[in-house]
């Protein structure tokens, strides 16, 4: 176990490098100059600009760039952007913001993604399944943005049920739309992976075993189905939640919630690398760590894993 | 030796597997829905010119700003759109792009995914560790996140440039299925029966690998057309896909944004079009994928 440890976090290392690099040299190619586009209309004096680059670091070659980006990082410095704003000072106001929308969006995933399996499993071959299968597959096909503006016309702005965008009436109101609309592509496949699993293991001889021995029907589905389908639906949960934050640049752009994807959106328009940088990194983080919890997990649970 | 090799062993097994596989689709109603929603299209993004017509004003840049964002009527079955420009005729040649980008893509990663994925099924070791990690650093961040960025950066969008984006981040995924399926069928007897006749590694790997381990690629790679004419339209409307003046789904329904409120026509039917492309794609894939599982 041990062993397997150090290798996946050495191999979680080696892609951290890679990712970092990629953003750090595709920021470096974005078209145009960060420091002239400070002042558009007066071309500051080239002292000044000599200054701005070395102030940000421009003048070092990219690798070298890197390189101090990145022992800064370690030392949990993100640098400040191009208008002298603390890059983590940013992030500290949008953070909360898409935590709670990713947070609101896996909650359905949960609760409906793991429960309309269960029902469709239950129900196989009948009405219900085949009405959950469809819904499931024209959910998937609706791109989100598509499906957030439908959402936003008819129950936002015509029912008035929900707010239409903004964060002004808090958590929940402010996020139950969204969230949904965001978590709608995970749910629709958490649902058809729980029933798949489901399906196959409710006709296994240990069901046939719980009902002979006089189980109730209840404890059966609970104790014995679901809880043998759930670990690939727990796997795609776990991964999702880093699909979840990186997917918000849309469905914040279009409720108007300021988070991290539109603050990872407008450091995009405005050139401004420090920001996008630091948005992507943490967020690359966030996503090797949940890879890496399910990973060792998995080795926790399945000592054939281990022994590869 | 040779030709008893291949005349019995893998390949027949492979053409016996897909005779059961197309017998099986074939009667299943849903394969066909999907299958003919996805042909009208395709032979939309083919002729566009064929379909734009048919209700007399055909020309997606015949414009008339009097007409801006008029709903449905004569000879205008969509309505206008802000320009006063005939939608319908815009929907029919928004397909070309779209289908092409979804089919690139996926033609690209399946170009880089296939050989690859072979290699480090078959040969594991080194090959194999370069393969996942390149692959895990692709993985390593969120897919649209990616593209967003590296999109951003090119000054010139076209149908190429944003295809070659995309499969950048498509094809880890291809590979790594190609390389589990190898990792399977090599265990067969007919391979180990290949191998102690004495084919070299090559006709190992294209006669009796290959044949029998694309099936769930291939399958795969038919919902990635779905979901990569999905992206492409999140993309363009973030304003990091295709540019004007190319006619596209996802810039009509940037367009659409401001004033679908007014205007709801605009964001009905480019949007219809495409989840009814996205769900033709997946569907196809989906019943390809139970038609081959059905077998065992």
């Amino acid at each position: 176990m041990g062993s397997y440890v150090v290798r996946r976090l050495l191999q979680a290392l080696v892609v951290f490098v890679g990712v970092t690099m990629l953003i750090y040299g595709a920021v470096f190619l974005l078209p145009g100059d960060p420091i002239r586009a400070l002042s558009p209309n007066r071309p500051l004096p080239p002292n000044v600009v000599a200054q701005l680059r070395h102030q940000f670091d421009l003048d070092a070659p990219i690798w070298q760039q890197y390189l101090n980006y990145v022992g800064n990082v370690v030392r949990g410095n993100l640098g400040t952007d191009f208008f002298g704003r603390p890059v983590l000072g940013l992030m500290k106001e949008r953070w909360p913001v898409t935590l709670r929308l990713a947070a609101t969006a896996w909650f359905f995933e949960i609760v409906l993604g793991v429960g309309l399996g269960v029902w469709a499993a239950l129900r196989r071959g009948r009405v219900a399944d085949y009405t959950i299968l469809g819904a499931g597959i024209a959910i998937i096909s609706i791109p989100a943005f598509v499906l957030a503006f439908t959402a936003q016309l008819l129950l936002g702005v015509q029912a008035g049920v929900f707010p239409v965008a903004g964060t002004q009436d808090g958590w929940p109101m402010s996020y139950v739309l969204p969230g949904f609309i965001l978590g709608a592509f995970g749910l629709a496949s958490v649902s058809r992976l729980v029933r798949s699993t489901m399906a196959e293991n409710l006709q296994a001889d240990y069901i046939r075993t719980a009902h002979a021995k006089g189980a109730s029907p209840a404890r059966i589905v609970l104790r014995h189905a679901l809880r043998n389908s759930l670990i690939p639906a727990v796997t795609y949960l776990a991964l999702d939640l880093g699909t979840l934050l990186g997917g918000t640049v849309i469905v914040e752009g279009i409720f108007n919630l300021p988070g991290v994807g539109q603050l990872l959106f407008s450091g995009i328009q405005q050139q401004n690398g420090p920001v996008i940088v630091g948005v992507s990194t943490t967020l690359v983080l966030i996503f090797l760590l949940l890879n890496l919890v399910v990973d060792l997990l998995y080795a926790v649970l399945d000592p054939r894993i281990r022994l590869d | 030796m040779a030709v008893f090799e291949r005349e019995a062993l893998a390949p027949s097994e492979a053409l016996a597997r897909r005779i059961t596989i197309w017998s099986r689709l074939r009667k299943r109603p849903l394969f066909w829905l999907a299958f003919s929603i996805a042909a009208v299209l395709v032979l939309i993004a083919i002729a566009p010119g064929a379909f734009a017509g048919w209700f007399g004003h055909g020309d997606p840049l015949a414009c008339d700003l009097t007409d801006s964002g008029r709903g449905p009527g004569g000879g205008h079955p969509f309505g206008f759109d802000i320009q006063g420009c005939d939608v319908y005729a815009n929907v029919v040649y928004g397909a070309r792009d779209s289908i092409s980008i979804g089919l690139l893509v996926t033609a690209l990663s399946l170009v880089a995914a296939v050989p690859l994925g072979c290699l480090a099924g078959y040969y594991g070791r080194l090959i194999d560790a370069l393969l996942s990690r390149v692959a895990d650093i692709f993985f390593g961040f969120p897919f649209l996140l990616g593209a967003v960025v590296i999109l951003s950066t090119f000054r010139l969008r076209d149908v190429v440039s944003v295809s070659v984006t995309l499969a950048l981040f498509i094809w880890p995924v291809l590979a790594r299925l190609m390389r589990a399926s190898v990792l399977q069928v090599k265990q067969l007897e007919y391979v180990e029966a290949a191998r102690s006749l004495g084919a070299s590694d090559a006709r190992i790997i294209r006669h009796h690998i290959l044949p029998n381990a694309i099936a769930p690629v291939i399958v795969i790679s038919t919902i990635t057309v779905g979901s990569v004419i999905a992206a492409e339209a999140a993309l363009t409307f973030l304003g990091v896909g295709l540019q004007y003046p190319a006619i596209s789904w996802g810039l009509q329904l940037a367009q659409a944004q401001t004033n679908f409120q007014q205007h709801p026509h605009l964001l009905i039917f480019p949007g219809l079009f495409l989840s009814a492309t996205v769900f033709s794609f997946i569907l196809l894939g989906e019943t390809l994928q139970n038609a081959i599982d059905a077998r065992a």
